[in-house]
Order: C-alpha cells, then structure tokens, then sequence
C-alpha cells in the first residue's frame, strides 16, 4: 500500500516538474520570440496556468484525500468559490509580503503579482487541492509530527523548498553583474521554481528513505 | 549584585576588541596630513643667481621652457602596453599596439623618450590623480582641513597654473571635476563611474581635443582617456578588445602630434597598471608599473637613451612640469626633477649648471615641506629627517661654495664638471631619501599588524561566545576568568615597557596595548581551559545529568542554527562590494526574515497552536491561540515599519538610478509653502505623540506617581523640551527673507533654542543619575493592614487600574515579616511602580537622548526616530511574546534571537536615519545645531557630527538591557493564572505573585550574570559583523573598490562598534545604578 502510493507520488511530482520544464520550451514554438527570461511576464502565466491545471487535474484523478462523505453539488461549487477566494487571497497576502520585504511598491507592480500567483501556485493552491479550503487542517500539516499522509509530507517539503527558493533568488539582485535575470522578479521567480521542483524531487526520496520512522497517525 | 566585575569584564573585553581596531587601523589605513600652505612665485627658493642673469616675465624660480604642455593621461597604461619589440612574432592583444610611440623614439631619439613610470599604491585612479597634480603620496585619510568634498585642499600643479595665469583646460574622466572645481578654464567631463561602457569617454575626448588643440586657447591641456581601464575591468589586458582600445589610443596619439606646434611638450602617462585579471588598486609589480612617454618637436635630450627605459617614481613629474611651464612646484611635492629634460642645447658645464640649479630648487621646496610637516605631525622618524637636514645643508652648502668659484672662473673644465657631477649626485641622493622616508610611512600596509588585529578581534569574538555561555556567576568566574587574565595582560605591558626602557626603544602605545590585550586574551583561554576538564569531571561522576546535558546542547544547537544562519549571511555581504553598497536594503531584508524565521519555528513547534484537547485530536484540527494572534499582529507592524523605514535613505554613487529620499533635506529647502507647514506640523505631533506615548507607558506601571524631581521632569520637562524643539524647526526651517525686522531675533532663537533642549536634556540625565528611582511608597504601616494580602491596594487599584497599579515587593514582606511578627504590629508597604523601575529609568533614558539626536537630524528625520522607537517596542513585545509562547525556562537569559533582530534593526536605522557608510554622506550640518559657523574646538562638533551618525547604534546599544527586562515587565497575570489552574496545588504561592522587574532583584546573582551574558552576546554579534569587515578589508586590498566601498565601510563599522559599546556599557551601568538606589531605598524602608 505505501510503497504503491510512494510510487504515486514521485509520478505524480515527475509529472509537475516536468510539466514546468515543458513551459520553458513549448511556447517558444509557437510564440515569436518567447524565452523565459525576455518575456517572463508570459512565462509566469503560462507556468501558474499549467501548473494549476495539472496539479487539479491530478487532484481529481488520485484522490489523495477522498472525502469521506458525498457532498451535493451545491456544496461542491460553495467549497469551489471558497477555493478561489482562498487562492486570490493568498496572492494578495503574498504580493503584501513581498513588498513588505522590499520589493517596489508602485513599479512594476503586474511582475510582483504575478510573482506572487506563481509562489500561490507553488503553495497555496496545493494545500487547497490536498486539504481543501480549511485554515486549520493547514494549520496541522505545518507543525511538527502534523503530516498524516506522504501527500503531506510532500506538500511540506515543495511548499517550504518553493518558499525558500524564492528567498534565496533575490541574494543574486544586488551584484553588479548586468545578467537580464538579476532584474526583479526574474531571479526569484527562478529561485520559487527551482526550489518547487527540487522540493517535488526530494519529497519522494525523502520519504523513501525516512519510510521507517514515518508512521502516520490514523485518520 | 556583584555591578563593578560585571562593569569591569564588558569594558575589558571592549579594550580587547578597541587594541584589535587600533592594531589593524594602524596597519591598513595610511594616513597623511595635508598641510595648507602652497607655494608662490616669491618665494626665495632658488639659489643666489650665478649669471646674474633675470627671469623672464611669467617665470617663477627658473625660466620656462615649454609654454604649452599636452598631458595625456591613459587609465591603465600599463608599462607593457607600451613598450614595443619587433622582434615579437605573436604579440599578446596588450603588446606592440602603441607603435607611434617606438616609431618616434628610434626616429627622433633626442626629442621623444619612453620612461618606466612608478605609481606608489594606492593604485587607485583618485589616488592617483592627487599624487600626479600635488607631487605627493595621497593615502586613504589625507587629513585636511574639510572631509565634506573630495576636492584637492593641498597645493598642487593646477592651482599653481591658475594662480599664476595660465589657462588649464581638460576633458576626460569625471572624477576631476570632483578634485580640482572650478580650476579649468575650460572642461568636457564624461561620466566615468559605468565601467562597462568603454567609448563614451574617450570618444567624447575625440570630439573635442583637436579643436581645442587647434584653437591655442591653453597652456596645459590635459586629456585622461579612460577606455583601456574600463576595458581592463571588464575584459582582462588579454582581450581582443584592448588590442581594438590600444589601437584606437595609437591612431589618437599619431593624429595629436601632427596637430602640436613646436613649443609644445606632449606628455602621455598611465596613473596605474593592471594585474592579470584587469584589476589595480593594490601594489604588486603589475599595477605599479605605468608607462611614461615624453615627446616635444624641440629637441630635449642631450643624450641617446639608455638601452632599457629608465624607470621614474609619478611624484617626479610634478616638478618637472611645474620648473619647465616656469611656476613654482606645489608645496607638498616630495618628487624630484628629471634633470635630462632640463639640459638645453649649451655644454655641457652649462648643462650641468643648469641641472643643478633646478636640484637646488627642488631640495630646498623639500627641506621646505619636511620641515613644516615635521611640526605638524610625527609620524616621519626624527632620526632620519635629522639625517636627511645634514645631507641637504651640506649639499646646499657645496653648491653655493661652487657658484661662488664659477663665478670667479677658477675651475678648469674636466675638474668643474667632476665636481658638478659629484654635487648632482648629492642632491639626488638627499631626494631620495627624502622620498623613500615619506614612502616609508605613507604608502606601506603593515600586514603583521593587520593580521594581529585581525586575530585579537577575532580571538575577542570567540571570548565572547566562550564567556556568555559560561557566565555563572561565581567569585571563582570572577577570579579565573578576569582577575587572572587582567593580572596577565598588566604584567605584560609593564615587562615590555621595561623592555622598552631598558633598550631605549621608543615606546610604541599601541603595541604596549595590542601586547597587553594579547596576554590578557591569553590568559583567559588558559584559565577557561583549565576549569574545562574539572566540570568534564563533574559531569562524568553524574552519568544521566551529562546525557540530559547533551541532549539539551544538541536542542539549543539547533535552536541556534536559525538567528546564526541570518547573521552568517549578514557577515558574508561584507566581502561583496554590491552587497555593501546595497546594504541599506539587505539589513532589513534579514531582519524581516530572521522574524518571519521565529514565526515559522514557533508555528512548527506548535507553540502557537491551541493545546490540542481529545476532540480537536480526533479531527486532527488546531487552530491558533489569542497570543498568537497578538503575536502575529505584531510581526506585521514590524514589517510595515521596516518597509516604511525605507523610504529615508541616502543614495550612494555607484547606485546611478537611486533617488535620495525627500525627507532628507532640511524643510527651509521647500519652496511649497503649504508642504512645508503640513509637514511641520505633522513633526510636531508626531513628536508630542512620542511624549504623550511615554507618559501614558510610565503612568500605565505606575511611575508617574511620585513627586520625585525626576518624575516632575518627566512630567513638565518632556513637554518643555518638545516646546523647545519645536520652535527650533519653526525658525530654522522659516524662509530667511520673510522675516526682515526679526532677523537679529530669529539669529538669537537659532542659537538659544538648541542650547535650551541641551540644558534640558542633560539636566534630564543628570537628575536620573541622581534619582533614578520612579516608584511611589505609600507607607500604610500606620493603618495596620493585614499582613496576609500582600496587596495592599487591591481594592483601589481596581478602581483606578490604568491609572496605577499598586506593586508589591514580596521579599520585603518577608523580611518585614519576620521583623513585624517580633514587634507584634501589621504593617504593610504598597509602592507605584516598582515593577518597573527599571526599565522606566531607561526609557527616560532613550527619550531623552531621542530628543537629543532628533534635534541633531534634520526636521523630518524626525519621522523615522519615531519608527525607530516603534519598531524597538514591537520587537521587545515579539521578544517577549515568543518566549512566552515557547515557554521559556531561563527568564535570566536572552535568545540570541533577539540580540541579532536588535543588532540588525540598529543597523537598518542607520540607514534609515539618511547615513550611508561613505564621507560625502555624513551631515556635516549637525556640527552647527546651536553654534554659528565657528568652533574653538574640534572635539564638539566631532561629537555632534558623530552622534548624528551613529544615532541608531547609540539608541539600540543603551536600550539593549531592556531586552533583559521586558519580559518582566510584561509578566501577565493571565498567564500566572493559567500556570496555577494547571499546577492547583502551587496555586496559593503563585496567583498573586507579580512582582514584575523585582523577580530580577530578588536574585542578585542571576541578574547580575544576566546582564554580563546579554553584554557579551551582543558583543558577541557587533564583533562578529566588525570582524567579517576586517577580514574583507585584508582579503581584498587589492580590490577595485577597496578605497570606495570597503575601507569606509570598515571605517564606519569600527566608529559604530565603539559608540557602540560604549553605550551599551553606559545602559548596562544606568541599570546598575538604579539597582543601588532601589537597595538604597530599601534599606531605608526597612529602617523607618
């Protein structure tokens, strides 16, 4: 049972990441000029946009939190909007942080938004696919011993890596090197990227090799 | 309480780190005096006239021989890049490109000469120039009479040209305009600072320099070229793209000679070399090593050249220019003439007369210097100006004798000319030296010292570490670990000042310090070394308390690993000269991170998550508690006051797209007058808002009640003071023509009201000295209470909550207690305020030394003070929420954690009180708070200037102690109670014991160590910054931007460690203070 649901997950996370490496080349084909970093704003569309559909359209395929009670579809479509609220908060909430921690704040004001949909993307709206739009749950998974399934664990490692990639792309922002990625918010932007698909690589492996002593509570 | 050791230990270890500053000072900075004095054409310089011959009009001390001179200057022309070898089959890029030049001197041998031209470190392009125009070594810290400008104070060649008439005209590289303003008769500037762009410049000179040429209207044209440079920084010496550079300087060369006439001398110098990489700055052979090329269509020289370029120190142009354009050589030239330039066309007895004539000139200009720079300043060895004041007397003396001969046509031919040689020689020799002494102290790092430095600060840090997580207090601590060491470092000191005496060596301070503290560090580590293995032992006799202890290490370890990591990354940008420039932005980017970091380890750990009860664990929900809400509430005022503090900062130069903050210029600059009002009055409440927001914080713990003078200050004198400044801003900022009649007035008020907040507010820390005591008694002894309730005013403190909370000092009962029972009578004490005596006494402390430096600042400055003591509170509530929430088991000692986030705020108001770690950014303004344009001193308006500067460090340093404090000032009740619902059978002892600050004295020991271990960890951290600068300062002396970014940085770093720790010293020993009042009035208490 774990190892097939192991198996899952490292599919499932191959597939996210290589779907963020396929963002990179595909539209160069059938956009003039594309390239990630001259016309990142539509990068970062592209990227959220396919990221978000891959990860619902996995959502809905793996089930990897089934509900335990048939809802109707009213129901359904209140959670939806919830959903969506949740995400466009969360984008507002990190658009404010971002400034807060020093990013400009009237100029270029559509490439800090985007930035922070993509890192929304990254985090957020995993956590609403996995746990759906209840603040405590997430609360839960994001404590020590709070993980109750290898889902969550991964959602733990990629929302962290992802976050901490993002931070660590705007050390190379000061240098005085004139690279086109050093210009805000290109090199987090990579960083948030780098970091998301380094964090869908480790949290299979990871678990692999901690299987032993992560025993999950039962639900 | 043990105060003097704790006093005692802090300043021994500040001693340690200052002797480790002033070691690596002395070793890496080279200073200089400037003198002010400059020479002129009547000076009696030049020997008596021998052929009674009289100078030319527009001559000054020889006759001019060239009217028109043509400088070229090529940043970077390295020797080799002109030097040229036929013989080369492959030439690198760099090599056989300035071909002209070789064809003009094997062509024309007696008109043009290539000369290996020595440039003395720093290699710098500033440095540089300065020594090209005065004839001197500039160093890093040319001490003048005014550090605001960079522009030249000494007298150079240009200031001489223009005093004496002559038309100075340049294009070329920026940086001149700064050094020589006003100087030209003409300019084209071209922005150098890009040093990726390679043509602006030197096309611009393009554009220009055969018109001018052409037009005649100069007598020194000087062109400085700087593409060769910029393409060395960016490519390397090894690039196609020099040969392109070099190529396009010999095609400019080839055209300017076409366009010179014949009474012109063209000179085509390099300031520096370049290493390998394309970088200077330093003093290896590569960068030293510039080339020189003298061409004039006159004939010059008497002699062919030798067969290997001669090679010529830079100071010796000076001279020689000065003495052929006929004006005086700049006063503090230490550089001597090239003779050969000087032979004419006679004799050669002529020639030689001639020569020796203009080293009679250039010695006396020396001796000249020498000695007045003697007067001003010791650095230049007595014994080798004395030596060198024989070798010119004697020399001087030769020559006149000779003169004399000559004259009367004594001498033969052959025998004359001998003796003219042998006195060439002399003269030579004196200048050399005279040269090489200069040198010797201008232009040398020591590294030995530097490294020393370097290892007792670092050595110092690591006492830091070693001593905070150590401090347990005991007489032994005490006796091993300052007594002993102190005892070392004095014994060595006096053994090497005997030493000294005894081998008649001049005592150098300095190291008679560095050696002391060395011996002292020393002696530390042997002490601490040697109780180590005794508590190994004690630990080993008690098995399951040594694993519990490395159990608890491992967690603190990690706990550790978070606050060390930000300050890790915040040493690592000091080695970077981008993160330096742009450190106004990383400071608060990682303290907004180290906080986001705490919050992030607080949720993990889950202290901010309700205890999860039964059912919350069956659904396998938290949610967060109330505190944490508070808590998070908190961390976003924190945010939003770090990034509003942004908006305050200066700019710096090599940041070309930033733009300083509006806030900086003082308000009389506004023209808007309703801007002006709005903004005046928006200062004004925000400053009485500070007031009124200290006031209500005293009142609310009950400081306000006593009729102490201290307490009426506060009451009265705060309001006063805010009066006081207020009208100061009124009349300084009101527009100057408006008020006509009153102008002699405002000049009174100008002056009067600053001086009043100075009385005000050093009466204010006067009378805290005195009194620091806030706390009210209320001695109802009389009324016999009942000993039972140690809360005597319940009951009123109830109905007048905010208004006092009545606090209570359980000790006191007790021992009253046991004195009462004996006397058989029920007396009780209640006193306001006593929880928080003191941290009300810093307070004061910190408002009143705000006010001081705000008045300091310029009017709307005032903004970001008041986001300063924001941002201090919000921190010290997160502090202390987060060790409540994480339940904090040593109330006595403070999470490195919050030493790091108060270090970093410090800095981060650095900058955002307008200051950047560079000269042309201090406000010098502050000097003249109160004082018309004169000062008899320079002391005062050093400590204007330099409190304005480090106004941050100042403020956070003599508020470090309240970190200490706060979280018993902030002791709950709620949480007291909660703490005895658990443990219900404490529950009697616990639920009314708040007794706030006095949990601190009811533990002298612990307090006392508490305070030394916050000292030492804040130490600790401000060392660790001010020794990443050090070392990046030795690591990269050879850097391209030593001199810009890294040797201010580090300047500043090492002021604001001083100020620094001297206010945390006088914090540390205010707290002291209050401490002996409070036992004082205790003991009265008691004996009432």
């Amino acid at each position: 049972m774990k190892e097939a649901e192991l198996r899952r997950l490292l599919a499932a996370n191959l597939l996210c990441a290589g779907s963020i490496v396929l963002t990179a080349l595909v539209p160069a084909l059938f956009l003039d000029g594309f390239s990630v970093l001259g016309t990142h704003l539509t990068w970062l569309c592209i990227c959220s946009v396919c990221v978000s559909v891959l990860n619902v359209t996995l959502c809905l395929i793996l089930k990897p939190s089934p509900s335990s009670k048939r809802s109707s579809l009213s129901n359904k479509i209140s959670r939806f909007l919830k959903c969506c609220i949740y995400f466009f908060m969360s984008c507002i909430l990190f658009h404010a942080i971002i400034v807060l921690y020093g990013a400009p704040l009237i100029e270029s004001v559509t490439e800090t938004f985007l930035f922070a949909v993509l890192l929304s993307t990254f985090t957020t709206l995993q956590c609403l696919c996995l746990l759906g739009p209840n603040i405590q749950a997430w609360i839960r998974v994001f404590s020590r011993n709070g993980a109750m399934s290898i889902w969550e664990n991964s959602l733990q490692i990629t929302t962290t890596c992802s976050i901490l990639g993002g931070w660590f792309g705007a050390f190379p922002i000061p240098l005085d090197w004139d690279r086109p990625w050093q210009v805000w918010p290109i090199s987090c932007s990579l960083g948030a990227t780098f970091g998301y698909m380094a964090g869908l690589i480790i949290a299979p492996l990871w678990i692999h090799w901690n299987r032993k002593q992560l025993t999950y509570k039962s639900r | 309480m043990q105060r003097w050791p704790v006093l005692l230990f802090l300043a021994w270890v500040c001693f340690l780190f200052f002797s480790g500053i002033g070691l690596f000072m002395s070793g890496f900075l080279l200073t200089r005096i400037e003198l002010a004095n400059s020479s002129s054409c009547s000076d009696p310089l030049a020997p008596p006239p021998w052929d009674k011959q009289s100078l030319p009009p527009g001559s000054c001390w020889v006759p001019q021989r060239f009217p028109k001179v043509v400088l070229v200057i090529i940043d970077a022309l390295r020797f080799e890049f002109a030097l040229f070898n036929p013989a080369k089959v492959n030439p690198l890029p760099y090599e056989n490109k300035l071909s002209f030049l070789h064809h003009l001197a094997t062509s024309q041998p007696h008109h043009a000469r290539l000369y290996r031209f020595l440039a003395d470190p720093p290699t710098a392009t500033m440095q540089r120039i300065k020594g090209l125009t005065t004839g001197s070594l500039p160093t890093f810290i040319d001490v003048g009479s005014n550090f605001a400008t960079y522009a030249i104070q000494e007298d150079n060649l240009l200031a001489q040209l223009v005093q004496n008439g002559r038309r100075v005209v340049f294009m070329g590289d920026d940086t001149w305009e700064g050094l020589f303003p006003k100087k030209f008769f003409r300019s084209y500037f071209f922005p150098s600072f890009n040093v990726k762009d390679l043509h602006t410049v030197d096309n611009g000179i393009l554009q220009y320099l055969y018109p001018t040429v052409n037009s005649g209207e100069w007598d020194l044209l000087i062109a400085h070229f700087l593409g060769v440079d910029h393409c060395g920084h960016k490519h390397g010496p090894d690039h196609p793209e020099m040969a392109k550079k070099l190529t396009q300087m010999n095609e400019m060369l080839r055209s300017l000679v076409d366009h010179l006439g014949n009474d012109t001398l063209l000179l085509v110098a390099g300031d520096h070399g370049m290493t390998e990489t394309g970088d200077h700055g330093g003093d290896s052979q590569r960068e030293v090593n510039a080339a020189l090329f003298v061409y004039s269509k006159t004939p010059l020289f008497g002699t062919d050249p030798p067969e290997e370029p001669e090679a010529i120190p830079q100071v010796n142009l000076v001279p020689t220019v000065a003495l052929l354009l006929g004006v005086p050589i700049p006063y503090s030239n230490i550089g001597e003439v090239m003779a050969e330039l000087f032979s004419g066309d006679g004799d050669t007895v002529s020639e030689a007369l001639q020569q020796l004539l203009v080293y009679h000139i250039n010695a006396k200009q020396v001796d000249r210097f020498l000695h007045s720079y003697s007067l001003v300043a010791q650095d230049l060895p007595a014994e080798q100006l004395q030596h060198l004041q024989e070798l010119f007397s004697s020399a001087v003396e030769e020559h006149v004798q000779l003169l004399a001969q000559v004259q009367r046509a004594m001498l033969v031919s052959p025998e004359l000319e001998s003796k003219l040689r042998s006195l060439i020689s002399r003269f030579q020799l004196y200048l050399r030296q005279a040269r090489a002494v200069c040198t010797q102290s201008w232009a040398r790092f020591h590294p030995l010292r530097m490294v020393g430095g370097c290892t007792l600060i670092a050595a110092s840090c690591l006492l830091c570490y070693v001593a905070s997580e150590l401090a347990t207090v005991s007489d032994s601590f005490y006796r091993s670990c300052l007594l002993y060491p102190l005892l070392w470092g004095l014994m060595t000191a006096v053994l090497r000042g005997l030493a000294c005496v005894f081998t008649q060596e001049e005592l150098d301070l300095l190291l008679l310090l560095s050696w002391a503290a060395a011996a002292s560090l020393l002696g530390f580590f042997w002490h601490w070394w040697g109780r180590h293995p005794k508590r190994a032992r004690l630990l080993g006799s008690q098995p399951p308390l040594a694993s519990i202890g490395l159990r608890q290490r491992l967690r603190v370890w990690l706990g550790l690993a978070f606050p060390v990591s930000i300050l890790f990354f915040r040493c690592g940008a000091m080695f970077s000269d981008s993160f330096v420039v742009a450190e106004a932005q990383v400071a608060p980017f990682l303290l907004a991170s180290l906080v986001m970091l705490l919050i992030g380890k607080l949720h993990w750990d889950g202290h901010l998550t309700v205890p999860e009860g039964p059912k919350q664990q069956a659904l396998g929900f938290s949610s967060y508690r109330k505190e944490s809400w508070h808590l998070l509430c908190l961390v976003a005022v924190l945010l939003v006051c770090v990034r509003l503090s942004g908006f305050f900062h200066q700019c710096r130069e090599e940041i070309p797209q930033c733009r300083p903050s509006v806030f900086l210029p003082p308000l009389a600059s506004l023209r808007n007058t309703r801007a002006k009002n709005l903004f005046y009055l928006l200062c004004v409440a925000l400053l009485a808002g500070l007031v009124y927001a200290v006031r209500s914080w005293l009142r609310h713990y009950g400081n306000l009640n006593s009729s102490d003078p201290l307490v009426l200050f506060v009451r009265w004198g705060f309001p006063l003071v805010v009066l006081c400044i207020a009208c100061y801003w009124a009349v300084a900022s009101s527009a100057e023509d408006s008020l006509g009649k009153l102008q002699e007035l405002v000049e009174v008020a100008i002056i009067a009201f600053p001086w009043a907040v100075y009385g005000l507010v050093s009466i204010g820390l006067l009378l805290l000295l005195c009194h620091p005591m806030t706390v009210f008694a209320k001695d109802s002894r009389e009324s016999a209470g009942s000993i039972v309730t140690p809360y005597q005013g319940i009951p009123s403190s109830k109905v007048d909550l905010l208004q006092v909370i009545p606090q209570i000092y359980k000790r006191m009962q007790e021992s009253e207690k046991s004195r009462l029972e004996r006397r058989s009578c029920r007396a009780t004490v209640a006193a306001y305020g006593l929880g928080s005596v003191y941290s009300a006494a810093l307070v004061i402390a910190l408002t009143l030394l705000g006010f001081l430096l705000m008045l300091l600042h310029s009017e709307r400055l005032s903004l970001a003070f008041l986001l300063l003591f924001l941002e201090a509170f919000v921190l010290l509530h997160i502090h202390t929420r987060a060790r409540s929430l994480a339940g904090d088991t040593e109330p006595f000692s403070v999470p490195w954690f919050s030493v790091i986030s108060w270090l970093l705020a410090a800095s981060q108001f650095f900058y955002s009180t307008g200051h950047q770690p560079i000269f042309p950014a201090i406000h010098w303004n502050a000097a003249f708070v109160g004082f018309h344009l004169d000062h008899s001193t320079n002391l005062l308006p050093a400590v204007l200037v330099g409190a304005n500067t480090f106004a941050s460090h100042i403020l956070f340093a003599v508020g470090c102690p309240l970190l200490l404090l706060w979280p018993f000032v902030c002791e709950m009740p709620s949480s007291q109670k909660k703490k005895s619902k658990r443990e219900p059978q404490e529950e009697l002892q616990t639920v009314d014991e708040h007794m706030m600050e006095m949990r601190l004295r009811e533990s002298p020991e612990k307090f006392s160590t508490a305070l030394l271990q916050l000292g030492l960890k804040y130490l600790f951290v401000l060392g660790a910054q001010l020794l990443a600068c050090v070392c990046a300062a030795v690591i990269l002396r050879r850097h391209l931007m030593v001199w810009k970014v890294f040797a201010p940085k580090f300047l500043f770093e090492s002021l604001g460690f001083m100020v620094s720790s001297i206010c945390l010293l006088l914090g540390i020993s205010l707290v002291m203070r209050v401490d002996c009042a409070v036992s004082t009035w205790f003991s009265q208490l008691q004996l009432r």
